[in-house]
């Protein structure tokens, strides 16, 4: 086996086979077996050897195994493949590595600095102590009007109206500053913006992704819970065991249900003809790299075709991963808001009642039975009828779990499921072949019946949510990743070379997942979450990349102001663990935060990334969030907190790019809701709305940890040019002339305060008073109607200071 | 921070040979621009692409592949030892073999067979690698558009317009480097066949529309003449050096050539679509006149007028050649659509002396079974045809392809390939060859790993290589 030892030895254990020992020979590797005893012509292992085909023959590389040796082995493995009982193999110890994300958070003591006076809190020292080795001075404090619209953009996503402006500024108090952030993070806008960031990790989206890119109507629920979470300050750790694992903890509301939507952001390919074990699979891939990224800041998805290359994971962790969600259904859940229940249940007996009669009245109990025979034939024997071998097909595609459901007696599905299918036979069912032909054809006109008394029937909502399967065949290993190439089996288990995960039962489910990631145990789950933090409030995180911890991601800047962060987050020494709110307050009341921006020539060539933090960093403000800004100093704003997602006018042509242009045609919505911020945009997966794209949004297929922001001439017009923008634009001219009865100069003064949220500078009040002039001179010339002060207000919404936080 | 200056060191990490100077000296400003013309990894002879995408599936033994034998194996169940090789997505493992009806003549001093149905396409016969033998993964629409763009069957990940533009940046100084152009339906891959992915969205494909605004938001709104624009943009540039002054943010000197890019994009836009200056004869060549061809012909001219003014890579997609049933019908449409618009491009560019230096590549996501599928039964001619992704063809020209020759070969049945698979990772790294790339050496790291297009597969097929 000397041959053999390089690949699979002690040291490297090419897929999972290790054959230095008997025992490991025996166990095989991750495809499964590598011999079968007392049949060496049935054993890969001797298959392999002999073989003469490249890419079978092992090795692949250099001389082939001698025939003689071959013999041996075959002789071996036909007399029983038997070997000294004291030759056993030492058991596996539990891998072990150095890398600094893996070992356990430690507090760290507060380093001595030699100006402790400028230090607000203790994350300051770290920086401090950095910044004083390196001989530097932090920056003075940011303007207070810089300030204050940093902050409110922070923690709410929106800027500060001008009387906001002026109370702050007209304050006094040593902790003015505090008194804002403190009202923000109690602010119900506080959980948008930081619902804005999670939901590019959980990669959200309101439709199914792929060809038919179906609507998702009830996704925002998930996103609705979300704000909520946010605003109550929900703790971490509950936050992502809920999201985990929300049905399967005791007496599970249904809020908590609701909170599993997170993992039901993944793609569903729901294009006719699609192998629905592929499609399923790609989706427990999703959820596991979602999981591992999200949480433990590990590109665990490495490892789905083969052992992890850098980190310590191996394939069989993957799948032991992966397992959690393989074992586990999607579900669709009733999940009524407040005050819906009564009226529904009011009206329910009638509607059910009136939905029989018309169901009876189109004959539907007679002919739906016809049509389900067919079906059922089209299952049991396939190719037998073309027209309902391809009504199957599609049915699959569209209507989940078919064979289940059709294969349940009429009388044994659940009432949802019934209803699901009637549903779906009255609206989608082939009818070809089958008798009563007219009476078939009738049933459009039951359609448009039952979809009016639906209409009818008082909002019940639902929701997207998950449930345990524990039925669930084992999860087996995929052979090089491909999901047709079954390997051994797995148990759900998490990584071996992280902390051992306690299990609830004879098999972990993802409660005990949930639980074992929140756990301050967990030497990942509170550096990774602290440190993309950061992130969000300075441009870039403590470790750059946020989205790797391993071997091969950038190590922190500041690894002791992580870990304080980290140990200050799950175990503060006062106040409580996992407060989200505690830990942006933490940040946001720093003296390293409230740093000026502007740039200082003598770190230009020392730090040009600032990742010394010896000043703070000016930010393109994100896709949404320059929508919100927009449309708050319009004073066109909808400020409704959740709910549904809406459709903001876009130019034709978009929506119809997409294969299911006529199903998802894009009607903008109208009065208050058109004007509803950013983050409630409808996006829909194959064609999302243009605005989004341009400004750097993910494309909501993966989990996205840091976006990136790019600075494109497609902004500029999208800024300059779309309706959206320009309307703000008159809106904000008509709030400058009519709530400033003043002169140029007045108006300036309250355009900059709606917009930039300061006063203006001598000269750009003087190039701007110049501007307006211009234009009103070039309106006049051209008999326009418009006001210069729609071009002003244009200028104004397209300065890199208005887009950017600085 | 300077997010630009990390997007370009990650660049320079991914393009050994790019030299970040170059970058930082483009357009004379101090923060380099993403789009900024640069060098592959060697001197590639195309310098610009355009790819006809014919979404849903052509059928390659109606065009592309004659096989006789089809018609005497017609209306019997194909053998069954084939049969369980292979995936299908609709059709059932008894359905019978389906002849084609179509005449295959030969064409060109290469005598390349080429269908009746595709004349001018048939035309640049010499000019053309007719590949026989493309092979793909997924046997379902979205997979498969994903694995021909970007790769991967997954959604996310950059597609070869935006891994071209990355790697070349853009000759235009008032276009897009990455135009997309569509016709007929809409595509199954939708805006997701020309993402940029995780690569900045500078990278992603700009669509060029066939109504309304040629780009999106070029024109003014209403009110606002280019006067205006102008007035407005000058009091933003001054304002914003302004606030420059103040903050010393590189980020706003590109924020300001950003904006006059989008101007003269706004004078550039009408100008590429204003067909005035084309001659008469240039014009019906294109079939821009007929109703049938009109759409098509449109893109096909807009793709060469693009490539003028240096536009690095024109999709042009045109669906859907999905034809399951009614084969015989819906085929011929598309052809008469496409087919004299398709040839004449490859002409109008070869006769301008642009062909060299632009790569045409003609294909869709997979190809169509030798067996028959029928929804129908009472219908004549419903007969169409599956999803195929183990052979089928496309074809390339130009840009450093070696024109004239058919390569690769599937078997008497048209299932399978028996010579010189290229499979979609091989054409990828081809197409990328051909563009100047080491298609192993372009990579963008990304969640912890260096991704490139053709994920850890693909071989340059060098007998396509002129």
């Amino acid at each position: 086996m000397k041959r053999c030892s390089g690949c699979h030895g002690a040291a490297q254990q090419m897929n999972g086979l290790r054959l230095d020992h008997p025992d490991f020979i025996l166990r095989g590797g991750y495809s499964g077996p590598a011999l079968v005893k007392n049949k060496s012509a049935e054993s890969r292992l001797i298959e392999r050897v002999a073989s003469s085909k490249e890419g079978v023959r092992m090795p692949p590389a250099g001389p082939a195994v001698p025939a003689a040796e071959i013999e041996i082995l075959k002789r071996w493995i036909d007399q029983g493949a038997a070997y000294p009982a004291g030759l056993r193999a030492a058991p596996a110890a539990r891998p072990k590595s150095s890398h600094w994300a893996f070992q356990p958070v430690a507090r760290p003591d507060l380093p001595p600095v030699k100006d402790a006076a400028w230090a607000r809190n203790p994350a300051d020292r770290f920086v401090l102590a950095r910044l004083e080795k390196e001989g530097l001075r932090p920056s003075p404090e940011a303007a207070r009007t810089t300030l204050l619209r940093r902050v409110f953009l922070d923690l709410t996503g929106l800027p500060p109206a001008p009387h906001e402006v002026s109370e702050f500024l007209a304050d006094t108090r040593p902790d003015a500053y505090e008194q804002v952030v403190d009202r923000l993070l109690l602010s119900p806008h506080y959980g948008e913006r930081w619902a804005r960031h999670w939901l590019d990790l959980a990669h959200y989206a309101d439709s199914d992704g792929y060809e038919k890119d179906l609507q998702r109507p009830w996704a925002w629920r998930y996103r609705h819970w979300l704000i909520e979470a946010l605003n109550r300050d929900l703790p971490f750790d509950q936050f992502t065991i809920e999201q985990l694992a929300g049905d399967l903890l005791p007496g599970a509301r249904t809020d908590q249900l609701v909170a599993t939507g997170f993992l039901r952001n993944t793609l569903t390919n729901r294009e006719a003809g699609v192998d629905r074990d592929e499609a399923r699979f790609e989706q427990l891939v999703n959820r596991a790299n979602t999981v591992s990224t999200v949480w433990l800041g590990l590109s665990a998805g490495c490892a789905q075709c083969h052992d992890h290359k850098y980190d310590p994971i191996k394939q069989t962790d993957y799948y032991a991963l992966l397992s959690f969600f393989d074992r586990s259904e999607e579900q669709e859940i009733d999940a009524p808001l407040p005050g819906e229940l009564g009226a529904w249940l009011a009206a329910r007996p009638e509607y059910l009642r009136k939905r029989k009669q018309l169901l009876t009245e189109f004959e539907v109990p007679a002919l739906m039975p016809l049509w389900e025979e067919r079906i059922i034939e089209a299952i049991d024997k396939p190719g037998t009828q073309p027209e309902w071998d391809f009504a199957l097909t599609s049915m699959k595609a569209i209507f989940d779990r078919t064979v289940k459901v059709m294969k349940t007696a009429p009388g044994k599905r659940t009432l949802r499921d019934q209803m699901r299918l009637e549903d779906y036979f009255i609206g989608n069912g082939t009818r070809f072949g089958l008798p009563h032909q007219d009476k078939f054809t009738k049933l459009r006109e039951l359609k448009k019946k039952l979809d009016a008394l639906e209409a009818d029937l008082p909002v019940y909502s639902q929701a997207m949510a998950m449930r345990d399967d524990s039925e669930a065949p084992p999860t087996k290993l995929r052979v090089r990743g491909m999901w047709n190439q079954l390997g051994i089996p797995v148990e759900a288990d998490t990584p071996a070379f992280l902390p051992v995960m306690a299990k609830s039962g004879a098999q972990a489910n993802r409660l005990d997942l949930g639980r074992w990631v929140a756990s301050a145990k967990n030497p990942l789950t509170a550096r990774v979450f602290v440190n993309r933090t950061w992130g969000e409030f300075f441009g870039r995180a403590l470790a750059r990349t946020t989205e790797d911890f391993g071997v091969k991601g950038e190590a922190p800047t500041h690894p002791q102001l992580l870990d304080w962060l980290a140990a200050e987050f799950a175990a503060p020494s006062s106040g409580r663990p996992w407060s989200m709110k505690q830990l942006h307050r933490t940040i946001v009341t720093s003296a390293t935060y409230r740093q000026a921006s502007l740039a200082r020539p003598e770190l230009a060539q020392r730090d040009p990334e600032n990742t010394l933090l010896a000043r703070q960093s000016r930010i393109r403000l994100p896709a949404e969030t320059l929508r919100d800004v927009t449309l708050a100093a319009a004073g066109l704003l909808s400020r409704d907190i959740g709910g549904r997602s809406f459709k903001p006018p876009q130019p034709e042509g978009v929506a119809e790019l997409g294969y299911g242009r006529s199903r998802n045609a894009w009607t903008a919505a109208k009065g208050k809701d058109r004007y509803r911020r950013g983050l409630y945009i409808h996006f829909q997966r194959t064609t999302p709305y243009p605005m989004l794209m341009t400004f750097d949004s993910p494309d909501s297929s993966v989990t996205c940890a840091r976006r990136s922001r790019s600075n494109t001439a497609l902004q500029a017009l999208n800024l300059l040019n779309d309706e959206v923008f320009f309307e703000a634009a008159q809106a904000l001219a008509w709030r400058v002339e009519s709530e400033s009865a003043g002169g140029i100069s007045e108006r300036l003064n309250h355009a900059f305060a709606l917009t930039v949220g300061r006063q203006p500078a001598e000269a750009e009040r003087q190039r701007l008073a110049q501007y307006h002039d211009r234009q009103a001179r070039i309106f006049e010339s051209e008999k326009s109607a418009l006001s210069p002060w729609v071009g002003v207000s244009r200028v104004l919404l397209n300065l890199d200071e208005f887009i950017t936080r600085e | 921070m300077n997010n630009r200056r990390r997007f370009l060191s990650d660049v320079a990490c991914g393009i050994g040979s790019m030299a970040l100077g170059d970058l930082l000296a483009a357009d004379g400003l101090s923060a380099p621009n993403p789009l900024a013309p640069r060098k592959g990894h060697f001197e590639g002879k195309a310098k610009s692409v355009i790819f006809m995408f014919m979404e849903g599936g052509p059928s390659q033994m109606d065009l592309f592949d004659p096989k006789p034998e089809l018609q005497k194996w017609h209306g019997k169940p194909a053998p069954e030892s084939v049969i369980k090789q292979v995936t299908l997505a609709f059709t059932k493992p008894n359905a019978a073999i389906l002849g084609s009806p179509r005449v295959f003549t030969r064409h060109g001093k290469c005598g390349m067979e080429i269908s009746d149905w595709l004349p001018g396409i048939a035309g640049n016969a010499d000019d053309m690698c007719l590949v026989r033998s493309i092979a793909t993964d997924a046997f379902n629409h979205h997979p498969a558009q994903c694995l021909m763009f970007s790769g991967s069957q997954v959604v996310g990940r950059p597609t070869l317009g935006a891994w071209t533009v990355y790697g070349l940046g853009s000759e235009s100084k008032s276009l897009p480097g990455f135009v997309v152009l569509a016709s007929g339906a809409g595509t199954s891959g939708g805006a997701s066949n020309f993402s940029s992915g995780f690569l900045p969205s500078t990278y992603q494909g700009t669509l060029l529309r066939g109504t309304g605004d040629p780009i999106l938001y070029m024109s003014n709104p209403p009110g606002i003449t280019m006067a205006s624009q102008r007035a407005g943009l000058d009091a933003i540039a001054d304002l914003n050096r302004m606030r420059h002054k103040d903050t010393g943010d590189a980020e706003i000197d590109s924020r300001i050539a950003s904006y006059e890019l989008a101007y003269r994009m706004q004078s550039a836009g009408p100008e590429l679509v204003d067909f005035s200056k084309e001659s008469k004869e240039t014009l019906d060549m294109y079939g821009i006149d007929d109703p049938k061809t009109k759409a098509y012909a449109t893109n096909c001219l807009l793709a060469r007028r693009l490539v003028e003014r240096g536009v690095r890579f024109i999709l042009i997609m045109n669906a859907s050649w999905d034809s399951h049933t009614n084969l015989n019908t819906k085929l011929k449409a598309n052809c008469e659509a496409t087919d004299k618009p398709a040839g004449a491009l490859v002409k109008d560019l070869k006769r301008r002396g642009l062909l060299d230096s632009t790569l045409v590549v003609w294909g869709g996501e997979f190809g169509r079974t030798p067996v028959c599928e029928i929804r129908n039964t009472q219908e004549a001619d419903n007969a169409g045809r599956d999803h195929h992704p183990q052979a089928y063809s496309m074809w390339l020209a130009g840009g450093g392809i070696k024109g004239g020759q058919v390569f690769g070969a599937t078997d008497d049945l048209g299932f399978f390939i028996t010579d010189n698979k290229v499979h979609t990772h091989d054409l990828q790294a081809t197409i990328l060859h051909c563009l100047g790339f080491d298609h192993t050496r372009l990579t963008y790291h990304y969640m912890g790993r260096d991704f490139r297009l053709t994920d850890v597969h693909g071989t340059v097929v060098r007998p396509m290589l002129a």
